[in-house]
């Protein structure tokens, strides 16, 4: 949350030049670095292998062996047949990891379309329609922005109950201030243009003009934004379901499987090791990415 | 300055108000209390006598007005659970809680800040890089897991300290540091770019060539115009410390409030989720509240605008 502040401002400061073509010169120039490109085909691998993980021959992420508890993995006592180990119910980890991806990571992007959609509508709004529409979506983002989500979580949770709707609720609305802030400032500027101007006194509706004029010329500092969001949603959701308020067994998620494993730490590492370091590369290589995007979109932003 | 306070003041009200109101609002969207907490099988007259005692039978302005009275006037009910004030019981919780925030927000202002002006100050060095990267690992790397691997290594592998539970200033090492990696180095970074973009103002170049030694520049012209970035962060990094701290606690058995929101949340006792919220708005509320005075005092412009 706090690096997006002033991600927001380098974004919002970015988009000051609507100069096309220097954009287009410098996404020429512009290499991608070979960590980047390390970065993702781990993120492409762990995809793929997540969709595929029903077709890899692997045993079912839920089926408890109690015989097989907490079987080491590969090179540390284990077999080919369970080749990450077990948890504590004998369950393959390798097939959970991977089933687990698809639900951390589609939660999370689900919740990414959410509330990036929300936020931006919000947010231009706000910032082409100015007086008393802008003062109240402003103060709302201000107190989201002052409260700490995971707190608004908890009274949701306790007054609506745990289950995949209220969850999917949540990330849909953590976040949303962070884009209509963004599409708030940057509508604002784009408003002034004259093109916009030009557009208005012709007549067109303001509905045509936020989605054909203002829309696309804000588009790209809010889907680096979006990439930015998308860890942070990971770690909604991965600590929710980690506190057992989140997504709910058996489904497996990064999150639950960690909070299962943590009562087993000392007799199975591994079982609290793979989830978590999983979770810690693909954060690293989508905001290694969203870093990336945003200095690529931005040419004027001097490079510290 | 007084103008700028009363609107600030006004603005730390409306965000109460507001958090109260939608409190109350998803209080009544979740349904019929009465009835849940009797259940399925309850004779209607009872639920009725019920909804009756609480007052669910009046109109909901009604209900809202005296819900919004009781609030002030510091009633905020009983726990479901303990049958106890939820006062009583959430109060007990906040010393361990203020404990470990402390500690990790020292943490993190005494290692962060040195370390950002270190890496500005050896711009493009292998320090810096190495800084800036340890920042992204802090900032990439979640609490829990975190947590769970310094468990692992401290606790099971070395034995040097205790894996969880409140007993001495040994146990509050190794959640005090999982607490405060994020700050750590969020504080960093920010500090990184708060005084590279102070070193490249015309002032400090000047006072470099008028021969002023670093320590003087880092002091009376880095500090006070970085400062202003920096009392932002701290007003943030107080939110995150509270999500932080209810992830943390839960991993380190600790007993504050963060692991008693968890449970209560668990359990859907929600007086006690209610008053946690309550307090938690009220010192984000407050902490920005100070912070924006703090701005308006370190610069006059900002006072002067609003």
């Amino acid at each position: 949350m706090v690096q997006t502040v002033t991600r927001q401002q380098e974004l919002v400061q970015g988009a000051a030049t609507p100069s096309i073509g220097a954009r287009r010169g410098a996404r020429r120039r512009v290499a991608v670095p070979v960590m980047l490109l390390l970065a993702w085909s781990m993120l492409a691998a762990v995809i793929v292998l997540a969709l595929l993980q029903p077709w890899l021959g692997l045993p079912d992420p839920a089926a408890q062996r109690l015989t097989d508890r907490l079987q080491p993995p590969l090179g540390f006592g284990g077999s080919w047949e369970h080749p990450l180990g077990t948890d504590h119910l004998g369950r393959d980890l390798l097939s959970r990891l991977l089933a687990g991806a698809r639900v951390s990571l589609g939660l999370a992007s689900l919740g990414v379309v959410i509330s990036l959609t929300l936020g931006t509508v919000l947010g231009l709004l706000a910032g082409f329609l100015r007086g008393l529409v802008d003062q109240a979506i402003s103060f709302a983002i201000d107190v989201q922005l002052s409260v700490p989500f995971l707190v608004i979580a908890l009274a949701a949770l306790t007054l609506f109950g745990t289950g995949l709707p209220v969850l999917i609720a949540l990330l849909g609305l953590s976040g949303w201030e962070q884009y209509a802030r963004l599409a708030r400032a940057l509508s604002l500027r784009a408003s002034q243009e004259l093109y916009v101007v030009a557009a208005r006194s012709l007549g067109v509706s303001t509905t045509r003009i936020l989605w054909r004029h203002i829309l696309p010329n804000t588009a790209a500092p809010l889907l680096v934004l979006a990439t930015l969001q998308f860890t942070s949603l990971l770690f909604l959701e991965s600590a929710l379901s980690f506190l057992g308020l989140g997504v709910q067994p058996p489904t497996p998620s990064w999150g639950n499987m960690l909070g299962d494993a943590r009562n087993y730490l000392q007799i199975g590492p591994w079982a609290v090791l793979f989830p978590g370091l999983t979770l810690l590369l693909v954060t690293l290589a989508v905001n290694a990415t969203g870093d990336w995007l945003r200095d690529v979109t931005d040419p004027t932003l001097y490079r510290r | 300055m007084a103008r700028y306070v009363l609107a600030r003041l006004l603005r730390a009200l409306g965000t109460m108000w507001l958090a109260v109101t939608l409190i109350f609002v998803g209080l009544r969207l979740s349904g019929d209390p009465a009835a849940a907490l009797l259940g399925p099988e309850a004779d209607p007259e009872a639920i009725e006598a019920l909804r009756h005692a609480w007052g669910l039978d009046q109109p909901l302005p009604v209900q809202y007005a005296r819900y919004v009275s009781n609030l002030m006037q510091g009633d905020f009910g009983r726990s479901l659970r303990e049958q106890r004030p939820v006062t009583d019981v959430v109060h007990e919780r906040l010393p361990a809680t203020a404990l470990l925030a402390a500690a990790a927000l020292a943490l993190a202002v005494v290692i962060g800040i040195p370390a950002g002006v270190i890496a500005a100050l050896h711009r493009g060095t292998l320090l810096d890089r190495s800084v800036m990267l340890g920042a992204m690992l802090g900032q990439g790397l979640p609490n829990f897991v975190l947590g769970l691997a310094l468990i692992l290594v401290f606790s099971f592998h070395l034995g040097w300290l205790p894996s969880g539970g409140l007993q001495g200033t040994r146990s509050l090492i190794l959640p005090a540091l999982t607490l405060s990696t994020y700050g750590i180095a969020s504080l960093a970074r920010f500090t990184r770019s708060a005084v590279l973009e102070v070193m490249g103002q015309d002032y400090l170049r000047t006072a470099r060539a008028k021969g002023l030694p670093t320590s003087q520049i880092l002091i009376h012209h880095l500090g006070r115009n970085a400062a202003l970035t920096l009392v932002t962060v701290l007003g943030l990094q107080l939110s995150v410390a509270i999500a932080g701290a209810v992830v943390t606690e839960t991993v380190f058995a600790w007993p504050g409030m963060g692991r008693l929101l968890t449970q209560a949340t668990e359990l859907r006792d929600f007086p006690v989720v209610q008053y946690g919220i309550v307090l938690v708005v009220l010192s984000v509320v407050g902490v920005n509240f100070v912070v924006d005075l703090l701005y308006g005092l370190i610069d006059p412009r900002i006072r002067l605008q609003a």
